[in-house]
């Protein structure tokens, strides 16, 4: 199998990639415009799985605060990217300089996840210093607290009514771009001395220390990349459905991330991929059934029961923390 | 006093009551499994529908608590047997999801069954009358609510306390391992205080809906969160502190409303919620409890 073996290290990986291009191109050319739609969102909840992975399950820090992270980065994009014509109109209490900026998406979303990093980092010098499902209800209550912020802050936010007619400017393209981005980051990070001391953390954060790894840099860099990713994508998500309100991304989100990184494998990159790819998938075909039925939350407690039955058979989530072979070619990792 | 600030205090007190219900099962249920139970706010939400299911039917109150109380109990035990207990011994974490995903079955199973229209819930009209206390007056549905509160948690510890069941959850809250060693059958134990736990969180619910007027399925969520709040306040684990916390915590929200400008008002999760955190870091085994465990 000389063959096989030589199909490593970059070359795969760029094959990998165009191989997903091709695919993404396809479905773009055969598929109706709302299952574009759909492939799209999926892509960015790839994204948001895979980005929830590199703190929860390579730095073990639990969080459940992407929802907040995306609130802040759609609404700061959408701002950013209004026309000045409508935002007198939506939103006529804004500071003068954001009146007249209007900036395309790609800075725009910049802005939004630079913005995203730093209020993690601020947001985390007091909080990371907390474990386990501590930290997890803080940063749930950051959930709550963005929430509250964006509904009276009307001048910046247009409170309860959230922002419509955001221009549509995110494409499939733009979704995979930044999928991909996210999942090379990932698994980068995963098989380099950054990704081990996070593994390190998570193991045995007292082992890790002695041994020079600073736990809490280690984590903070962790939950603020994670951040900026999340921002990122809630700015391309309110660019693809156009519409932001301060409930957009709640708790049930939050749970719904976790439960992807946890059913794909607490840890492992490809898990979190295969698996935020199936429940996108499964909560849309259980659509019709819930709409025929009358059912509604019928896909949301399949995906409760299912993760209940994974915790109690493959705690460790369907792949464990390790990656399949292939990946591990590609990116030349010795680890599992 | 003027009335303002009575109403003000009794109306805080009366939240506050509600919530040390809540976080009283809770404190209870981290004590002794070291689980932080999401779901237990759902059990409020149960609480609630089930008063109102047999308030239809014309059940007269009392016995409507007593039927409360017994529905949360067996939710509690339902969800203590099936998922939580096959899972003890996981990582804390694990524990954690677990729970989650048990609150989210409960509130969309609960969309399915009763759809999101939120419906309106009161209490008998006599309930909803003023009663003059000298030169203040109070609604009778919040002394209602402080009533019934500080008497069942009187029965509680009484229960915790003085009986040999109390003593039998102290030691396994204590040390689980030695408390099996001694004979203690822990998992009933355990059972029994998810139980009570669950019972006194459903008779929050029926007062929930007394004091709010309106309930929905997905209304677990609030209570959860603010149990687990006035828990942290008050040193989680700890019977008394929930109860102190809960009551700190009703009284800080309400206060926080009352005493500043209107504009305000809409900023009070927020500001629970930085209380949540500032408490976390600066005391986070709670104000009242002097044992250290770690958690930061």
């Amino acid at each position: 199998m000389a063959a096989a073996r030589s199909f490593t290290g970059p070359v795969a990986g760029i094959a990998v990639l165009c191989a997903c291009a091709v695919l993404v191109y396809g479905a773009q050319a055969r598929l109706s415009p709302y299952l574009v739609t759909l492939l799209a969102i999926t892509l960015i909840n790839v994204a948001l799985a895979v980005s929830l992975n590199i703190s929860n399950g390579l730095a073990g820090l639990f969080s459940l605060g992407h929802p907040a992270f995306m609130t802040i980065g759609a609404y700061v994009s959408a701002v950013l990217t209004f026309p000045p014509g409508r935002k007198d109109f939506m939103l006529p209490d804004l500071p003068s300089f954001l009146m007249t900026t209007q900036l395309p998406l790609l800075p725009a979303l910049a802005v939004a996840g630079m913005i995203g990093a730093v209020i993690a980092f601020l947001v985390g010098l007091p909080v990371l210093r907390l474990k386990g499902h501590y930290l997890a209800v803080a940063t749930l209550g950051l959930i709550v607290i963005v929430q509250g912020l964006a509904t009276n802050w009307s001048g910046l936010t247009r409170g309860g009514s959230g922002l419509n007619g955001i221009p549509r400017l995110t494409g499939i393209w733009w979704c995979f771009g930044f999928a991909a981005l996210v999942v090379y980051t990932a698994l980068r990070l995963k098989f380099s001395s950054l990704g081990r001391a996070m593994m390190a953390t998570r193991e045995n954060a007292l082992a890790a220390e002695s041994s020079g790894v600073s736990t809490y840099r280690i984590r903070m860099l962790a939950f603020v990349l994670g951040a900026f990713f999340a921002a990122i994508a809630g700015g391309l998500m309110v660019h693809l459905i156009t519409v932001v309100t301060p409930k957009s991304y709640s708790v049930v989100l939050a749970f719904n991330l976790v439960a992807m990184v946890v059913i794909g494998g607490t840890g492992s990159i490809t898990g979190s991929i295969v698996a935020a790819i199936a429940l996108t998938g499964l909560s849309e075909a259980v659509r019709p059934l819930e709409e025929k039925l009358g059912l509604y939350g019928l896909s949301q407690v399949i995906v409760a029961l299912g993760l209940i039955l994974v915790l109690f058979f493959r705690p460790n989530g369907l792949l464990g923390s390790g990656e399949p072979r292939f990946v591990r070619r590609i990116f030349g990792g010795s680890l599992p | 006093m003027s009335q303002y600030v009575f109403q003000q205090i009794i109306n805080g007190l009366a939240l506050g009551s509600l919530y040390a219900l809540v976080a009283i099962g809770f404190s209870m249920i981290y004590g002794i499994v070291r689980l932080i139970n999401f779901a237990h706010g759902d059990l409020v939400m149960i609480g609630a529908f089930t008063t109102l299911g047999l308030v239809a039917y014309g059940v007269p109150w009392p016995l409507i608590l007593m039927f409360v109380l017994l529905v949360g109990a067996l939710a509690g035990m339902t969800i203590e047997a099936t998922v939580f207990r096959p899972m003890r011994g996981a990582q804390q974490v694990t524990g954690f999801i677990a729970t989650l995903a048990v609150s989210i079955v409960i509130q969309n199973t609960g969309l399915m069954i009763l759809s999101g229209q939120p419906r309106n819930f009161l209490f008998p009209a006599f309930m909803r009358q003023r009663v003059q206390l000298g030169s203040v007056s109070a609604s009778l549905t919040d002394l209602t609510i402080i009533g019934l509160t500080v008497a069942l948690i009187a029965l509680l510890l009484v229960i915790v306390y003085r009986t040999r069941l109390g003593a039998a959850m102290r030691a396994t809250a204590d040390n689980l391992t030695a408390a099996r060693l001694m004979g203690i059958a822990v998992n009933r134990t355990i059972l029994t205080a998810f139980a009570i736990g669950s019972a006194l969180a459903a008779a929050a619910g029926l007062l929930w809906g007394g004091k709010f007027g309106q309930i929905d399925p997905l209304l677990g969520f609030a209570p959860g969160l603010k149990a687990f709040i006035a828990c942290v306040i008050g040193g989680v684990g700890s019977i008394g502190g929930a109860m102190l916390g809960g009551y700190l915590l009703g009284l800080a929200e309400v206060l926080f409303v009352g005493l500043l400008p209107p504009q305000f008002a809409g900023y009070r999760d927020v500001f629970v919620f930085t209380l949540l955190i500032v408490i976390l870091l600066l005391k986070p085994s709670g104000l009242f409890v002097r044992h250290v465990e770690e958690r930061a």
